[in-house]
């Protein structure tokens, strides 16, 4: 307990808080509730000392007062001072009472404005992010501009922490100045851009309270929210689920038009696996076609569908939900059932729960009966159920009775019956009623069921089912004499005024079948009739009347008697009723021209009550919403809109803007791993960026650098290259901020095992064609460049493979997440802007001694830089070690043991060589991500009995992979490095070599670049990138007249910038 | 979303209130204590009412109503499940959730609802973020505050808050590194008179209590996983994973949470493990209670914990027993019989007998009560699940590392199996 935890209670017992404090309980404050004034003064006392725990206390205390709902306003004043306290925790309960007094007290909360506003500009995003939430929270209309400022500097802010709390400014400042809405709705859009799992929710939020029906803004966004949706925390997900289900509304074509077609849908994607490769697939054909007839589900459609359908399985009934109401109102009919396991798991929980997701079933069974059959006993009442939930699980047990299922609901219904909650077995009655009104199969055994509880010794079960025995009835009188009888007879003993009402009124109705009972039951009723209840009364006169115009003979006189009784009741219904009849059955003079037709009037046959569900028209109502729950349209709701005649246009969701900024792409989690290795310093922000992104994706294309071959997998490489670029520029907005490693690191996780996985088995499938449909307007040069990359046997690396010209019918081999990729591509087919790795110009033959064959006792190793594409992973450096066992016996269990790696750093081990014989050598690769920095890696080699601590430090120029880009491409990238990023030296080649080709030559050997075709003489360029963080690497040699040249290294990495100028200029001046 | 919280005591009494927008007055309980005066028992109230400006959506947990005031449309699920979250917390941070815990807490109450809701929506429900913001309360904690006048709340961002991995804090750090697994298994069952089952069903779930130093990645894999029917994951388990592999794979979050809960499949059978023979029969004035409890299918293991309880009807005026095993009491006021039975030894079968006797004058009532059991099964899983095996990658060295982390943990699987709601008709 905290200090002063007391206080609260205080009231009760004046000193409780302060017994434990003697620091302050000494404090001659009188307790809390002397009289009002001096209470208040002493607090006020507190709040001016210059104590922080004084403070505290009395904040405590106001806190107190705030949250039992007590007026603690006339303390504003002191209060108020105090938010400029240092201590953190005076500061928060200061900003708790301002948020709820500062309303009331206007002039004076504007005093704590100042305060805010430095806090807005602290270094500490918390710090930041509190002051907005308090100052947009004070609802002060004054400030509204101060609040729009700081809102638009916020949107901007480089923490996702602070723009969220700005996503939820928005709602905020909306509601204290409508006339804002245009310049928030601007806020939104830059918000709802945003990439961070953190913010997109909030945003959205922010959206549907603003203005649900700007439904242009989310068009851009819409691949995101979907691709995003699995990473956002659960709140945010239940609001774009619920969002993304009006906007399906309002896009896309009802999928159900044709069930001829949406049952073909269905076999079509049956399967999970099969069915993303298939429909990616058309994806890509429909992206280009516009649907036509018959219907084909949009793209974006399916995708909604897809990446939701995971979220069944969340914790929280609230995703659960709201993913079964898009799947209800927007799904197939044939993959809405799925739901249904999800919902029924959620009867588990809370009671409360229960009850909200019983009436959505309750509603769902209305409409769709087969999807909860198989869960039937799920909905079986216990008797430990609160009343509500029972009557639910009544009611849904009775819209899915069918006649296979009849028999097993009518015994559970019948141990329902002698429950003692006289409610429940009402209810459980009428329930049986329907179940025979809708089943004729069963009415008879229903029928004959009920008949049996007529001789229930509980009253309130016999009323009950002869009200519904009179409704079944009704239904088909023909056949049930003894029935009526059987009910005629009860009319003596039963008490329940509407058992006795409905008994009445069947006699007259069916008087002829019981034409010797009907009228001696009139006699014994006009016998007690005062003492009737009212609704008997009437139905006596119904009786009365009937009788007597069908047997006049008999009834005439009783039927004077009962109509002068009721002449003179209390109740004027009953003398209106009496009057009324008299005129009809027995006019005073004449026949009158009513009387003729009195027959007509009181016989006319009835049409039988339809017994319906109480929950069939709630499906008006969207699923899962509280107008649904209540039945009536609560404030705020809007109807989800029906679907369109013909499809909006589908290319609106398109992003060709910049499409790596805003769609996902498969390799999007790529491009951010790579960005990884970058110097950081903020470490958190962007990787919510790369997670959300990454996660989404990693599995796709985890998969498809396995499935498709390595092809695939470098492919991604050149993407994410320029892709890399793309960010780059966007990393000098605020907005997405720096990247961080060591966060990312643990982000990639999932990737990263999976990847790692999987990736070994990529290397023997060398030759998948490259699946690019796309592209086919330039088939070859792609192909040129992709067939290059497929050469990861590091021994023929130089030699050069043939294009390869992409099969026509590539697409029906697409392996499924390369069709995602596909999908991807279509996005963005500026070809031309690619950067992608190629093979290594030269690749070193001389090794370097790892272990010497002294220290090792006869083994020896040495270890080459092969400059391929790692095997284990595209980050890694894949190094070649060779072993030499000098000895003349065998070496056994060679292996890595311990590492000591730099932080960030990862090696990839060999597997283990169980045996080296004497005098043998052998070769194993490994791959080492040296996270961009030449640290050493050091580790051991063990063999069977001993250690020997080795380690590989890389040249600087062995941290790249070479890269092919054009040139335009190249000067455009260089020009965004500059500045810091840019390192040139001053170098006199010697004559002899001032040539292209020992220039090139030597460029190559040096570092593992590529060269760059140039327009200019004397003019010469490289380009790579580094191997782990994917950063671009350009170099230009530009060589001047007196064999003078002029290096400049354009990285992001300015070590490495420095490092490799000093190196090269050795290179090139070397004789 | 969520305008307003109040919160509300068995005795009526609104003893807090909080406030995220304008301030609305209490008396909008007033509707609420209406529907109240309605229902027969605190659990009756219906969660959803509708008032002429508000909506009151309420919980009813810890003996206090938990009454959020909405003024919008909402989807109801999001409040209450959201509700039922605050409460989880006020648990975890004090230990349990009830009024005087509350009451003796309200300072970081406030703080946890501030800190837990913005403007109406949630910003940060996750204990382990919450924890970093706010400390829970404990003596040591009170002690040093009261002497340094530190406080309670954490001047930083929690790094989770804004990491990929939002439920786990950073930095933790373990001289005992521990994992510990509960699978728990619950049977709901009805069974009727005659002892035949009309409906059973295994629900499960996994506790884990989880003390492992710095980011762990765990791969917990079954040997049977097909029986799972329907799951749940807590959030740090990898969905596409477990859809492929059918393996758990997560980044646990510290401390205790629950990594699934799960369904078993209704095409197996569900062993039901005791039998209950109940003999209840009432006449004028009196009546006859014989109860015998019996084990049937438990594997060889051992039935603990057995208690049975049984609502009588109303007209019961007392009953007069003897057990042969364990103790009775009978609840005059609820009318509750409470037989805590505790072993059943297979050899000599526990027996509950006596008489029952009825108000005076009143009817006998028509039907029998229920029964419903309790009781527990240690070792055993009815379900047959088993864990097959726990891997552990360490995180210290950063992504695709295959390193293992430097510790060895300890790690442990318990199996148990009780029952859920376990009914028996008489």
């Amino acid at each position: 307990m905290s200090n002063g935890g007391g206080s609260y209670n205080a009231q009760n017992d004046s000193r409780a808080g302060s017994t434990g404090e003697p620091d302050i309980g000494t404090e001659p404050t009188g307790g809390f509730f002397s009289a009002d004034y001096k209470k208040h003064d002493d607090l006020k006392q507190m709040l001016d000392s210059n104590k922080d725990n004084l403070k505290l206390e009395a904040m405590k205390r106001i806190v107190g007062m705030v949250a039992k709902g007590k007026d603690a306003s006339d303390l504003f004043a002191a209060v108020v001072k105090n938010v400029v306290s240092k201590n953190i925790e005076v500061k928060k309960l200061v900003y708790v009472y301002l948020v709820r007094y500062a309303e009331e007290q206007q002039d004076l909360a504007l005093l704590s404005i100042a305060t805010f506003q430095r806090a807005l500009k602290d270094p500490n995003q918390l710090i930041r992010a509190s002051a907005l939430r308090v100052l947009s929270s004070i609802r002060v209309p004054v400030i509204v501009p101060i609040m729009m400022l700081a809102l638009k500097d916020s949107v901007v802010d480089m923490s996702p922490y602070v723009r969220k709390t700005a996503a939820h400014a928005i709602p905020k400042l909306y509601s204290l100045d409508p006339e804002q809405k245009d310049q928030l709705i601007q806020v939104i859009e830059k918000l709802l851009a945003d990439k961070t799992t953190l913010v997109v929710g909030s945003a959205v939020m922010a959206f549907e309270e603003l203005c649900p029906d700007r439904i242009d803004l989310i068009h851009k966004n819409y691949r995101k929210l979907c691709n995003l949706l699995v990473d956002v925390e659960e709140w945010g997900q239940v609001v774009i689920i619920n969002m993304l289900t009006r906007y399906a509304r309002t896009q896309f074509l009802d999928p159900n038009q044709q069930d001829a077609v949406a049952d073909d849908d269905k076999n079509f994607y049956g399967d999970e696996d099969e069915k993303d490769s298939e429909e990616e697939e058309d994806d890509d054909e429909k992206e280009k076609t516009p649907p036509k007839k018959p219907y084909m589900m949009d793209p974006d459609h399916r995708l909604l569908l897809r990446n939701t359908k995971p979220l069944l399985q969340s914790r929280n009934a609230a995703v659960v939900m709201a993913v079964a109401q898009l799947y209800h109102h927007i799904a197939p009919k044939s993959e809405v059932g799925l739901v249904a396991k999800a919902l029924v798991r959620l009867l588990r929980s809370h009671r409360e729960i229960q009850h909200v997701v019983l009436s959505n079933v309750a509603t769902l069974t209305t409409i769709r009966k087969g999807m909860f059959e198989p869960y039937l006993k799920s909905f079986f009442v216990r008797p430990s159920d609160p009343i509500h939930v029972r009557t639910l699980k009544l009611e849904i047990l009775t819209n899915l009775a069918t006649e296979t299922s009849i028999s097993t609901i009518l015994r559970e219904f019948q141990t329902y019956v002698t429950s003692s909650d006289k409610d429940f077995v009402a209810a459980t009655i009428q329930a049986i009623g329907r179940c025979a009104s809708s089943i004729s199969e069963v009415t008879e055994t229903c029928l004959n069921g009920l008949v049996g509880l007529l001789s229930n010794r509980n009253e309130y079960v016999v009323a009950e089912s002869v009200v519904v025995i009179k409704k079944l009835l009704q239904m088909q009188p023909d056949s049930h004499s003894e029935i009526i009888q059987h009910m005629a007879k009860l009319a003596d003993s039963i008490t329940v005024p509407m058992a006795r009402a409905s008994i009445l009124w069947m006699v007259g109705e069916y008087s002829d079948r019981v034409p010797k009972i009907a009228p001696d039951l009139l006699r014994k009723m006009a016998k007690n009739f005062i003492n009737e209840e009212d609704i008997v009364k009437l139905q006596i006169l119904n009786l009365a009347a009937k009788l007597c115009i069908t047997n006049p003979k008999q009834t005439k006189l009783l039927c004077q008697y009962v109509l002068n009784l009721a002449k003179y009741d209390q109740n004027y219904d009953i003398r209106d009723r009496a009057r009324f009849i008299r005129q009809l059955v027995s006019p005073a003079g004449e026949k009158g021209a009513l009387g003729k037709h009195a027959k007509k009037i009181f016989l006319a046959s009835k049409p039988a009550p339809v017994l319906d569900s109480s929950f069939k028209d709630r499906d008006q109502w969207q699923l899962g919403s509280l107008s649904h729950m209540i039945n009536q349209r609560a404030s705020g709701y809007s109807p989800l809109p029906d679907y369109p005649e013909t499809a909006p246009d589908p290319t609106v969701r398109n992003v060709e803007v910049n499409p790596w900024e805003q769609v996902p792409m498969p390799w999007a989690e790529k491009t951010h791993k790579k960005k990884a290795g970058k110097p950081k310093k903020e470490a958190f922000y962007s990787d919510e960026e790369e997670e959300s992104e990454s996660e989404s994706d990693s599995e796709e294309s985890s998969s498809s650098s396995s499935e498709s071959g390595s092809e695939s997998e470098s492919d991604d490489d050149s993407k994410s290259e320029s892709g890399s670029d793309k960010e780059k520029k966007s990393d000098e907005e605020p907005e997405s901020s720096s990247s961080s490693s060591s966060e990312s690191e643990s982000s990639s996780e999932s990737e990263s095992e999976s990847e790692s996985e999987s990736e070994p088995d990529t290397k023997p499938q060398k030759k998948t064609p490259p699946p690019k449909t796309k592209s086919s307007a330039k088939p070859k040069k792609e192909a040129k460049q992709e067939v290059s990359l497929l050469d990861l046997d590091v021994i023929d690396m130089s030699s050069t493979s043939a294009p390869v010209p992409a099969p026509a019918s590539a697409l029906d081999v697409l392996s499924p997440s390369l069709a995602s990729d596909l999908q991807g591509l279509s996005i963005n087919d500026k070809k031309d802007t690619a950067i992608s790795v190629t093979t290594p110009m030269f690749v070193s033959t001389t090794s370097h001694e790892l272990l010497h064959r002294m220290t090792g006792e006869g083994l020896a190793a040495n270890y080459r830089f092969t400059r391929g594409t790692c095997i284990y992973s595209t980050s890694m450096v894949p190094v070649e070690v060779t072993f030499t066992n000098h000895t003349d016996s065998p070496v056994c269990n060679i292996r890595i043991g311990d590492k000591k790696l730099q932080a960030g750093m990862t090696l990839q081990e060999f597997p283990e060589i169980p045996s080296l014989p004497g005098g043998g050598s052998m070769s194993v690769s490994i791959g080492i991500d040296f996270k961009d920095t030449i640290q050493p890696a050091n580790f051991q080699i063990c063999t069977q009995d001993r250690k020997y601590n080795v380690s590989i430090k890389p040249p600087v120029g062995e941290l790249f992979q070479a890269v092919t880009m054009s040139e335009a491409d190249f000067t455009a990238q260089q020009s965004k490095l500059t500045g810091m990023n840019e390192n040139s030296g001053k170098v006199s080649i010697p004559s002899q070599h001032n040539n292209s080709k020992t220039i090139t030559a030597r460029m190559s050997e040096l570092a593992n670049v590529a060269p760059v075709s140039s327009s200019q003489d004397g003019l010469y360029r490289f380009a790579g990138k580094t191997v782990s963080g994917g950063t671009l690497l350009l170099v230009t040699v530009k060589v001047g007249e007196d064999n003078s040249a002029n290096i400049t290294v354009n990285c992001e990495l300015m070590a490495i910038c420095s490092m490799l100028v000093k190196e090269v200029k050795q290179k090139l001046s070397q004789a | 979303m969520i305008h307003s919280l109040f919160m509300i005591n068995s005795a009526g009494d609104i003893f807090m209130e909080k406030h995220w927008k304008s301030v609305i007055s209490r008396s909008v309980c007033d509707y609420f204590f209406e529907e109240q005066q309605k229902a027969n028992s605190p659990e009756d109230v219906n969660p959803v009412i509708s008032t002429p400006h508000h909506y009151l959506i309420h919980i009813y947990r810890e003996n206090i109503y938990f009454v959020a005031v909405c003024t919008t449309e909402v989807p109801p699920l999001f409040v209450i499940e959201f509700l039922h979250r605050v409460v989880d917390t006020f648990t975890d941070y004090f230990g349990d959730g009830g009024e005087t815990a509350i009451k003796d807490n309200y300072v970081i109450v406030y703080e946890l609802l501030e800190e837990m809701l913005d403007n109406g929506f949630p910003l940060a429900t996750e204990s382990n973020i919450l924890k970093e913001l706010i400390k829970p309360p404990n003596i040591l904690r009170t002690v040093v505050n009261t002497v340094t006048g530190s406080s309670n709340l954490s001047d930083t961002l929690p790094t989770g808050q804004l990491s990929n991995v939002p439920w786990r804090r950073a930095g933790v750090k373990y001289t005992n590194n521990e994992a510990y697994f509960d699978v728990i298994e619950e049977i709901d069952a009805i069974i009727d008179k005659q002892g035949s089952t009309v409906f059973a069903d295994i629900q499960g779930v996994i506790d884990c209590c989880v003390k492992l130093s710095g980011m762990p990645d765990l791969t917990l894999s079954f040997m049977n996983p097909r029986i799972l029917d329907d799951v749940s994951f807590h959030p740090c388990v990898r969905f596409k994973r477990w859809e492929s592999e059918r393996v758990l794979s997560f980044v646990p979050p510290d401390g205790n949470f629950r990594l699934i809960s799960y369904h078993v499949g209704s095409q197996n059978m569900v062993a039901i493990p005791v039998y209950v023979k109940p003999n209840i029969s009432f006449r004028e004035g009196g009546g006859r209670f014989d109860v015998t409890v019996g084990p049937k299918q438990t594997m060889g293991k051992l039935v603990e914990s057995v208690v049975i309880t049984c609502a009588m009807p109303k007209v019961v005026l007392n009953m007069n027993l003897t057990p042969t095993q364990g103790t009775y009491t009978f609840d005059p006021v609820a009318k509750v019989l409470t037989w805590d039975v505790g072993k059943i030894n297979p050899q000599k079968l526990p027996n509950l007998r006596g008489n029952i006797s009825l108000q005076s004058g009143s009817p006998p009532p028509e039907s029998n009560p229920a029964i419903s059991v309790q009781f527990k099964i240690q070792q055993m899983a009815v379900s047959g699940l088993k864990v097959n095996r726990l891997d552990m990658y360490g995180e210290s060295s950063p992504k695709k590392s295959f390193t293992f982390e430097k510790y060895k943990p300890f790690k442990g699987v318990k199996y148990l199996t009780k029952a859920g709601n376990f009914q028996v008709r008489t």
